[in-house]
């Protein structure tokens, strides 16, 4: 409508400008394609138009019947210069003015139109210079100064060229018109950068070119070859399109995982295990790397191995195995001191990835703080994901917009209306309150269990169920207090996105508890066995001497050594520790499964199939398919990764298991989603919620980092089993090292650095560096607030003057038709937006000081000039206000078209 | 590789992949997905450049649009006379579009578009109100439906005139912190 209108405004004539403006929008483009009118254009730019001329001479003959006008047009040339000079402005005002109505629109056709018009030039240009070369050998001092001259200009053509090709594909063209400009764009440039390196290594320039042209394709394979690499891709792209990204992101976060996992695998297998492999001493040469003679028999049964006992607890795959000798094999490998870096090395690693993909996550993420002023456009207009090409997925799709719209007017209509406060308070009290009890009695039964657990292993034949209650019982609470925390959740009556996240953090904390207390009981069945430890060292020395020293044996004969089998030792701790983590893992690996099986294929099977023979809807009533629980699944996974990082340094091998775990859950959970759940009613954003569980992340990262620390800092290793027997903490290793294979100036240094006097300063001085980077990153900060505020303050002027401006188009053409009184509302939302424009000025000019204030000015002038054009209809006759600005308007342009009949 | 395939030029591929945010394998594959719309219709010779369209009707019904409540604009969109039949051309634009490499500003110049069901150049009332009930299937009321439309407007509108110009649209957009991933079909 309103573009009619403005059309009617264009071609009818309210007054002078209007057909000064049609007239030029409809020539100003003829003119360009017309050859009449080109010539001049090119006279005006060619440098000089004498020097021209021969060219042009030559060319007479061939061209036909426009020639004798672009004769006239030569010779008039100069007198036109002055001419032409006026219509430029004439245009660049036109096309400015262009701009106005439909700004970015026109912006995006504009540069097309100039650039063919540049093009035609430079096709004449470059017969020219052909004609030139062969004609203008001889005068060659004013030619060459030319042809450089067009050199440069044409060098920049290939450039722009060049630019647009590589950005054919994001110009918002039809497919048609981008293949002309594309060819046209590739043959300018072929036939021009040819002639580029003219005088100077021809060849040389071709050959960059062929160059720059392999490297691009090369690129471009390159990149196909990568996207082919990235592992389950397409997996994650089908998920993806049926269940929306929510869902999705949980796959990547795996697939992440998997990754970090990779590597830490790679670390721990290549440096650790592959080396006392190959060079250690092999099994049964020694006591720790044998199974002992009680337990011999038994060692092979599956029930034994599947404990992680026997054979199992006596291989490369834990702590114990390793031996403290320094060196092992012809390659004399440290591997104590390789395990003790290695296993430093895993935390580091992990600390640093997973900081650099949450920094990099912080950086797509910039204008988060603004989001909330769009909240029901967002929703309008981005809310709908196009990637679901399935009809359930749509129909949900369809639900939850409908709810979320239906929530947000909700909550627009009742931000201001005040329920009752105190019963939700007591509510939500009432509710924590309960949630706390849940979760101290969930310690507590944990704690009481592990206890228990401790006792049951000093005692013989225990039951299956005893030998596994921490698992199982720490299993069914991770199974049950999700949901108990959601219907007590319900009472708070939280909103849902809010209510999630409040699950989340409950659900991190039972996790976190139950972990740590399993920790913690560890921690006493680890300090019981180290106070064991001393009586059990004696006991084993005593042995070995009465073997060696007992009488009755042939005192010439030396007495083959005690088979290590038979040799009393301790219980090892740390083998213990691994043990305890290897069995958590495997079992909540099982748990995940079972429970993916049962509780979402054999209830998707009995939906599906039952359904055909039941009293009601199963799939529309109570059972119905399961929805994929993203949050605690992507929560079973940051706790299983804590586990993990504790357990990696006392059982090396459980890196490698856990990798087998990612590899398989990665193909199970894809087809369990794909085959037997059905989508989310209520879609929680990926994007946001993916930095959230970095947090947690590393959040884990720090807290599974603690334990470790604390053992490695302060326990002694056990006396008889690991690569750090006999010392009496485990990081000696890097002392002896020091001492041994180091220089002893380099030893000298490193004593001196591991001073408390140093180290102390240090850590200030990092302190120091982090409050001032800290400080200087807000300052920046703000000042980056003020930036964009007066960028949206220039904005808005800008718009206001638009937006007015446009009106007053339309008004013209209102006039003539006599318009109805709907545009009342209009202007006085126009007025009030002019003010606010005006007031921000007016600030802006305050802000920017004396130096920017003339500029200011000029542009209130614009802005006050059509004020009374808006005014004109006399909807609001308050114009004592209006007067006033109505004069610079009258006395500075003389437009009087711009002025409303009265 | 070697060049099993003889729809396209070398050259015809290497314009393609120019002119969209597609490598030479997925436009074959987007140019069988295509051919596979209407087997009878479309040849499998392409170098000639024949002049061939698929009807709405079929490119509707492809299962990645099937769904989708925009499917009648988005193919209006791109094609050339606004009547929902599309070339070869106009397919690989909609999908390179559609991509998930295309920038932000050329989605949202389209977005814009396709938002602006009458096309005026402006998404007024009336386009937000078909929006609306194209995503909610009209369960809403009016009154709903009136009073989201206005909350749009008065979020978006930057210079009051009570409809949404492609610059009110491309500033809101440009903000949405979603708008990318969900502004995408991978094919």
């Amino acid at each position: 409508m309103s573009h009619q209108l403005k059309g009617q405004g264009e071609e009818g004539g309210g007054g002078t400008r209007g057909r000064a403006r049609s007239g030029s929008l409809g020539t100003g483009d003829r003119s360009r394609r017309s050859p009449s009118m080109k010539r001049p254009h090119r006279a005006e730019k060619a440098p000089v138009p004498r020097r021209a001329q021969p060219g042009q001479k030559e060319r007479a003959g061939s061209p036909g019947s426009g020639s004798p006008r672009r004769k006239q047009a030569e010779r008039r040339g100069r007198r036109e210069l002055l001419g032409d000079r006026e219509r430029g402005s004439a245009e660049k005002t036109c096309r400015g003015r262009r701009k106005d109505g439909r700004a970015s629109l026109r912006e995006q056709r504009a540069p097309s139109k100039k650039e063919k018009e540049v093009r035609r030039k430079e096709e004449m240009w470059k017969q020219l210079k052909k004609h030139r070369s062969s004609s203008m050998a001889s005068s060659t001092s004013s030619g060459e100064s030319l042809s450089e001259e067009e050199l440069a200009r044409i060098l920049e053509q290939v450039e722009d060229k060049k630019k647009l090709i590589a950005s054919m594909r994001s110009k918002p063209w039809p497919m048609a018109r981008k293949l002309a400009e594309l060819r046209e764009a590739q043959e300018f440039v072929e036939k021009y950068e040819g002639a580029l390196g003219k005088g100077k290594g021809k060849r040389l320039y071709a050959y960059r070119m062929l160059m720059a042209k392999k490297w691009v394709k090369f690129k471009r394979d390159f990149h196909n070859f990568k996207t082919q690499c990235i592992p389950w891709e397409m997996k994650i792209k089908d998920i993806e399109s049926h269940f929306g990204s929510s869902v999705a992101s949980y796959f990547i976060f795996l697939r992440w995982m998997y990754g970090v996992n990779l590597v830490l695998f790679g670390l721990i297998f290549g440096l650790v295990i592959i080396p006392e492999v190959l060079m250690g001493m092999p099994y049964g040469s020694i006591p720790r790397k044998t199974v002992p003679r009680a337990e011999e028999e038994k060692a092979m049964d599956f029930s034994v191995l599947w404990d992680f006992e026997g054979y199992m607890k006596y291989s490369a795959l834990f702590y114990g195995y390793y031996n403290n000798q320094r060196t092992i094999g012809w390659l004399r490998y440290r591997l104590p001191m390789a395990y003790f870096m290695v296993g430093v090395s895993v935390f580091g690693y992990s600390l640093m990835i997973v900081i650099r993909s949450m920094a990099s996550n912080n950086q797509g993420s910039t204008s988060e703080g603004e989001s909330d002023n769009f909240t029901f456009s967002f929703k309008m207009f981005t809310s709908w994901d196009y990637l679901i090409g399935n009809s359930e997925t749509a129909d949900n799709k369809y639900a939850s917009i409908t709810t979320s719209f239906k929530e947000s007017i909700v909550d627009e209509q009742e931000s201001n209306k005040e329920e009752n406060v105190h019963l939700t308070r007591f509510l939500r009290v009432l509710a924590n309150f309960l949630i706390i009890c849940c979760l101290c009695g969930s310690g507590y039964l944990i704690y009481f269990v592990v206890k228990r657990s401790q006792e049951f292993s000093k005692m013989q034949n225990v039951s299956w169920y005893e030998r596994n209650e921490v698992e199982i019982v720490m299993s069914l609470l991770g199974m049950f207090c999700p949901p108990l925390f959601e219907t007590i959740a319900a009472l708070e009556n939280y909103h849902p996105r809010i209510g999630l996240k409040w699950q989340l953090g409950r659900i991190f904390a039972l996790f976190l508890g139950n972990l740590y207390t399993f920790l913690l009981a560890l921690m006493d069945d680890i300090q019981l066995k180290l106070s064991n430890e001393e009586t059990i060292k004696n006991i084993t020395h005593w042995t070995l001497f009465h073997y060696y020293n007992s009488s009755g044996w042939n005192e010439s004969v030396p007495r083959p050594p005690l088979h290590p089998a038979d040799v009393p030792r301790g219980s090892c701790w740390e083998t213990a520790v691994g043990i305890e983590f290897m069995r958590l893992t495997v079992s909540d690996m099982l748990v995940t499964y079972i429970t993916i099986l049962l509780g979402d294929f054999l209830r998707a099977c009995f939906v599906r199939f039952m359904n055909y023979c039941w009293c009601w809807d199963l799939e529309a009533g109570f059972p119905s398919y399961a929805e994929f629980d993203i949050s605690g699944n992507v929560l079973g996974l940051i706790f299983n990764q804590g586990m993990i990082w504790m357990g990696s340094f006392y059982a090396p091998g459980l890196v490698g298991i856990n990798v087998l775990r990612l590899l398989t859950s990665m193909y199970f959970q894809c087809w369990a989603v794909m085959s037997s759940n059905v989508p989310h009613e209520r879609v929680f954003k990926a994007s946001r919620s993916n930095n959230f569980y970095m947090g947690l992340l590393l959040l884990v990262l720090f807290l599974s980092l603690l334990p470790v620390a604390y053992t490695i800092m302060s326990l002694p290793p056990s006396f008889d089993c690991g690569p750090f027997s006999g010392k009496n903490r485990m990081y000696d290793v890097i002392q002896e090292t020091v001492e041994n294979d180091f220089p002893t100036f380099l030893g000298k240094i490193f004593a001196f650095l591991a001073n408390p006097g140093l180290i102390i300063p240090a850590i200030l001085l990092m302190f120091l560096a982090i409050y001032y980077l800290n400080s200087v990153s807000k300052s920046l900060s703000r000042a980056n607030a003020q930036l964009r505020k007066k960028i949206q303050a220039l904005h808005e002027v800008e718009k206001s003057h638009k937006s007015v401006k446009g009106r007053a188009t339309a008004r013209d053409s209102e006039d003539t038709d006599k318009n109805n009184s709907k545009n009342d509302t209009q202007l006085t939302k126009e007025g009030t937006a002019h003010h606010s424009a005006s007031q921000s000025l007016t600030l802006d000019q305050k802000a920017q000081g004396p130096g920017a204030s003339s500029s200011a000015g000029k542009t209130v002038l614009p802005a006050s000039q059509h004020l009374p054009v808006s005014r004109a209809p006399g909807v609001r006759p308050d114009s004592g206000q209006a007067r006033p600005q109505a004069h610079p308007w009258r006395s500075t342009s003389g437009k009087r078209a711009w002025r409303p009949p009265h | 590789m070697g060049n099993k395939q003889t729809v396209f030029t070398h050259e015809q591929l290497e314009a393609y992949q120019d002119c969209t945010f597609f490598t030479r394998k997925e436009i074959m594959r987007l140019f069988y997905r295509y051919q596979d719309l209407a087997p009878q219709l479309v040849p499998l010779d392409y170098t000639s450049c024949p002049d061939v369209k698929v009807p709405y009707e079929l490119i509707g019904s492809m299962p990645e649009l099937k769904d989708n409540p925009f499917r009648q604009r988005i193919a209006q969109v791109f094609s050339e006379d606004g009547d929902g039949h599309m070339t070869l051309d106009n397919f690989l634009d909609m999908f390179s579009v559609m991509s998930e490499m295309a920038p932000r500003d050329l989605k949202a110049y389209y977005a814009f578009k396709i938002y602006d069901f009458n096309n005026d150049d402006y998404i007024c009332a009336w386009d937000l109100e078909q929006t609306v009930t194209k995503l909610t299937r009209g369960e809403l009321s009016t009154e709903e439906v009136s009073l989201i439309c206005e909350k749009v407007l008065d979020e978006a509108d930057g210079d009051h005139d009570g409809r949404l110009s492609l610059e009110d649209f491309q500033n809101m957009i440009l903000r949405a912190p979603d708008f990318l991933s969900t502004f995408h079909i991978c094919i």
